[in-house]
């Protein structure tokens, strides 16, 4: 029974771990040619780290058909779209300043940050 | 920490999508300056050698040129362009296009949803009668063993068949360490299924009373889920109704006018400053000016005016609207994404999208959600596992099946998203354009409305009705003096007098040294007098003797008529009163404002005797008189200060800095020459009852959010422990996972149908 309690708490720990303080590697954005794919309940990449006080632009390409998949929200910039599906769809973002900026569907399930340096 | 680099090979895979979605097969381009047939072979020509292109037809009759290949649509237009010709890629698909396109999209994925609802079922209704009906759903001997090893493996298939999008999903957000409503159901699902296939293969690890297998879990859950998802598909749909509505009026086709002759062309390929017919029965395609003809439109569609409006030449027509009448031509002044319908729907569009700061709270809880119920079941399965009766294995996978099923995310993040859509679009269809999320909440508090008396209460047109003398001889002569002075002022009393004056067939002569005396008045030189025209006090600074019509000015004041004195030389000649009829409308608008709790303030630049004729006919007790305009923002602060929500109504254009001032800033216009981007709501039509509607459908609608939510967050609270067996100690009661997978698919429609009620409301009361 120890050994099964020992085994329980760890995976707490590994959940916390997993979901809450591991840190992702960013991916750079480079030359506006960089897809952010919509495909199975995540953005792929999640996590776009971009260059600050520079306009670009993000394509995003929506593979899911389900309708949570729909709208892409990026709540800071007060910029809400929808993406059609399997059709690229640009986005435009206005120069940054430094910070962290979240992107994601209406309910918060697909769920990505842009990381300005 | 390093992770390794997939999501880079993705994205230059995805890269390589977006490569072909943006070159495709074909383009096609507007062109300008093509005024002969033989500028077709020169365009043809020309596109021809740009690389890429397998083939180029152009449309002389349409003035548009089809283009094959994948060649780079930037290199086409320079191609042109150095042929001496102007081009315009045509936007890929219309809003219809993208509508429809949406639609097709998804009445494929509810069948397939369905289709692999009804394989799910197929084996788990069987199984769970059986189990209901007192089968043993254990495994005792070798025979059973292989019976329900084989009901194992057909389980499996349902899984990889109808439960597949829920693993993939899954596997694809643990990868990205992060977790959603797939996570949840993969686990509580698979959980379930390995502990019966462990059951089956090697029964002798678990004890004999836990030997159960849960099979008709498995396949029930995932039959129900995307029954729910399913049926939630279709709420949804009826949730965007109204931009549907919207996006309907778009017409297809334009009949343009092009070499003398009607041409019928796709409404992309207007032009600025095309001429487009419209007939009786047509709608009307793009914005312009009507150049030839007569005719009344119905506007109600996007302004909710009900009476059709007359046009004649140089008359503005809006795209969206229905010709009734007449058959006119008109001049194209806006296109494609520019015109105020595209600019409407593009408006709405957002605002549907945006959040009002009461759902902020669950976006934060939606975050954490998945993680912390992951937690919480694991938590209870080993409380079971220490403290729970025998089988406490059994009992344990149980529990942490269920709490993993009947927690749902979905519930909690649709709630808000789903009112604000149904809510703003029920209000475009009143003519109440809300910019966002934030406005809508705000709107449906506000406490105190401020109300610009002129073009809002009033209609804004203001009427000559007396010309009282003092020393002067003629009427006439006073309006032609008067006239000349105010016909370079753009202030509608001022307008009122020289359109009097023309209706009586005088011309305004020319003045000199014109002077404009802010909230008072206008002086001017006109065949060597010195003309003086303005209210009392303007004549008491100027110690210009008026007493003798002071007693009349109050009389005429207290008629809602705006009295203005008259002075030639330092003499008062004569009183003009004008008055701007009230709208018919207002009374019952602010009845039903006041009705609400709402208290009603009016706001005038006008004498206090006008203003307190006009405030008592329309029921307002609180009224401020001679306010100029730069004081209007004072007065909005002061409210502020007393603790109210200030709702402040006007123009748009002329009370810019008090509507932003206030908490809620309402743009009304009479049709849709409003400017829709200058205010936090915008009324499209001149009634007031626009603006007891706005506040009407926003308290509504936050009324329907604060629903959702409790209803979201109560399920969750009380659901998420009584699945983990918090009851069981009390009244021995456990929740099965088919009872949580049926409770789980079905909140998540509660929400979608409860916001679905908000399109029954029914914002016009009068």
């Amino acid at each position: 029974m120890l050994l099964v309690n020992i085994a329980g708490i760890a995976l707490i720990a590994l959940i916390v771990w997993w979901f809450w303080l591991y840190e992702a590697t960013d991916v750079v954005l480079n030359d506006n040619d960089l897809v952010i794919v919509v495909e199975n309940g995540t953005y792929q990449p999640a996590q776009v780290r971009l260059a600050a006080d520079q306009a670009t632009e993000l394509h995003f390409l929506r593979k899911d058909s389900s309708p949570c998949s729909e709208m892409v929200l990026l709540p800071d910039l007060e910029i809400s779209e929808s993406l059609p599906i399997d059709r690229p769809k640009s986005i435009a973002i206005p120069p940054l300043k430094k910070g962290e900026y979240a992107f994601h569907c209406q309910m918060q399930m697909y769920r990505g940050v842009l990381k300005v340096e | 920490m390093s992770e390794p680099t997939t999501d880079l090979h993705l994205s230059q895979a995805a890269a390589h999508d977006l490569e072909k979605g943006f070159k495709r097969d074909t383009q096609e381009l507007i062109i300008e300056g093509a005024g002969c047939a033989s500028c077709v072979t020169k365009i043809e020509g020309a596109i021809k050698q740009v690389p890429g292109v397998t083939g180029a037809e152009m449309n002389f009759a349409q003035r548009t040129v089809s283009v094959s290949g994948d060649a780079d649509r930037k290199a086409l237009v320079k191609a042109i362009e150095k042929a001496g010709y102007n081009a315009k890629p045509i936007a890929a698909g219309s809003d219809n296009d993208a509508m429809e396109e949406k639609e097709k999209a998804e009445w494929a994925y509810y069948k397939r949803l369905m289709r692999e609802m009804t394989i799910a079922l197929l084996l788990g209704v069987p199984l769970m009668i059986y189990s209901i009906v007192g089968g043993e759903m254990t495994v005792t001997t070798n025979s059973e063993r292989l019976v329900w090893l084989i009901v194992g493996l057909l389980t499996l298939g349902v899984m990889v068949f109808s439960g597949k999008h829920f693993y993939i999903g899954a596997w694809q957000s643990f990868k990205n360490h992060s977790a959603n409503m797939d996570t949840l159901i993969a686990l509580g699902t698979g959980t379930a299924w390995l502990y019966s296939m462990v059951v089956v293969f090697a029964p002798d690890i678990v004890p004999e009373m836990a030997r159960h297998v849960y099979f008709e879990a498995t396949a029930m859950i995932i039959g129900l889920i995307d029954l729910g998802l399913a049926l939630e598909l279709k709420a949804r749909g009826r949730t965007s109704q109204a931009i549907k509505r919207l996006i309907g009026l778009q017409a297809k086709t334009a009949r343009v006018v092009r070499d003398e002759k009607d041409v019928d062309i796709a409404i992309e390929q207007v032009l600025l400053n095309d001429i487009v017919r419209a007939r009786p029965g047509e709608k009307i395609p793009v914005d312009g000016l009507v150049v030839e003809g007569h005719t009344a439109i119905d506007e109600s569609m996007l302004t909710g005016e009900p009476m059709p409006i007359e046009k004649k030449e140089g008359d503005e027509v809006v795209a969206g609207t229905l010709n009734k009448t007449g058959s006119i031509l008109f001049k194209a002044t806006r296109v494609g994404k520019d015109t105020a319908l595209a600019q409407i729907i593009n408006m709405v569009k957002r605002a549907q999208n945006s959040k009002p700061p009461i759902g902020r709270l669950a976006d934060v809880i939606s975050g954490y959600f998945v993680p912390v119920v992951m937690i919480v079941a694991v938590v209870s399965a080993l409380v079971w596992l220490n403290f729970g009766p025998d089988p406490a294995v059994a009992f344990a996978i149980v529990s942490a099946t269920t709490v993993l099923i009947i927690a749902c995310p979905c519930a909690l993040g649709l709630a808000t998203p789903m009112s604000v859509m149904v809510g703003v679009g029920k209000a475009a269809e009143a003519g109440v354009l809300i910019r966002n999320g934030e406005a809508l909440q705000m709107a449906s508090k506000i406490t105190a409305m401020v109300l610009d008396k002129t073009g809002t209460i009033t209609l804004g047109s203001p009427k000559v009705t007396d010309i009282v003398m003092n020393s002067a001889d003629s009427e006439v002569t006073v309006l032609q003096m008067v006239a000349s002075l105010e016909s370079g002022s753009e202030h509608p009393l001022a307008l009122a007098i020289v359109e009097s004056a023309q209706e009586r067939g005088l011309q305004p002569g020319k003045v000199a040294n014109f002077n404009a005396i802010a909230g008072h008045g206008v002086e001017a030189d006109y065949e060597g007098k010195r003309l003086l025209f303005g209210n009392e006090k303007l004549m008491r600074e100027r110690n210009i003797e008026c007493e003798s019509l002071v007693e009349t000015a109050q009389e005429l004041a207290t008629q809602a008529k705006t009295p203005m004195y008259f002075a030639v030389d330092d003499q008062l000649e004569a009183i003009i009163a004008v008055a701007d009829p009230i709208k018919e409308d207002s009374i019952a608008a602010i009845k039903r404002l006041q009705h609400n709790g709402i208290r009603v303030i009016m706001l005038t630049g006008d004498n206090r005797a006008t203003a307190k004729a006009v405030a008592e006919k329309v029921g307002i007790t609180e009224y401020f008189a001679e306010v100029l305009p730069q004081d209007k923002t004072d007065k909005i602060v002061e409210l502020q200060m007393q603790d109210e929500i200030v709702g402040m109504t006007g123009d748009g254009i002329n009370d810019a800095p008090a509507l932003a001032m206030a908490n809620v800033g309402f743009a009304i216009g009479t049709g849709t020459d409003v400017a829709i981007e200058s205010a936090d709501i915008t009324l499209m039509r001149g009634s007031l009852h626009g603006l007891a509607d706005a506040i009407a459908v926003s308290r509504a609608t936050l009324r329907n959010i604060k629903q959702n939510l409790f209803g979201a967050f109560i399920y969750n609270a009380a659901g998420v422990p009584v699945a983990a067996g918090v009851l069981y100690p009390f009244f021995g009661l456990l929740l099965s996972p088919v009872i949580a997978g049926a409770a789980m698919a079905f909140s998540s429609l509660t929400v979608v149908t409860n916001a679905n009620r908000l399109r029954m409301f029914k914002a016009q009361e009068h």
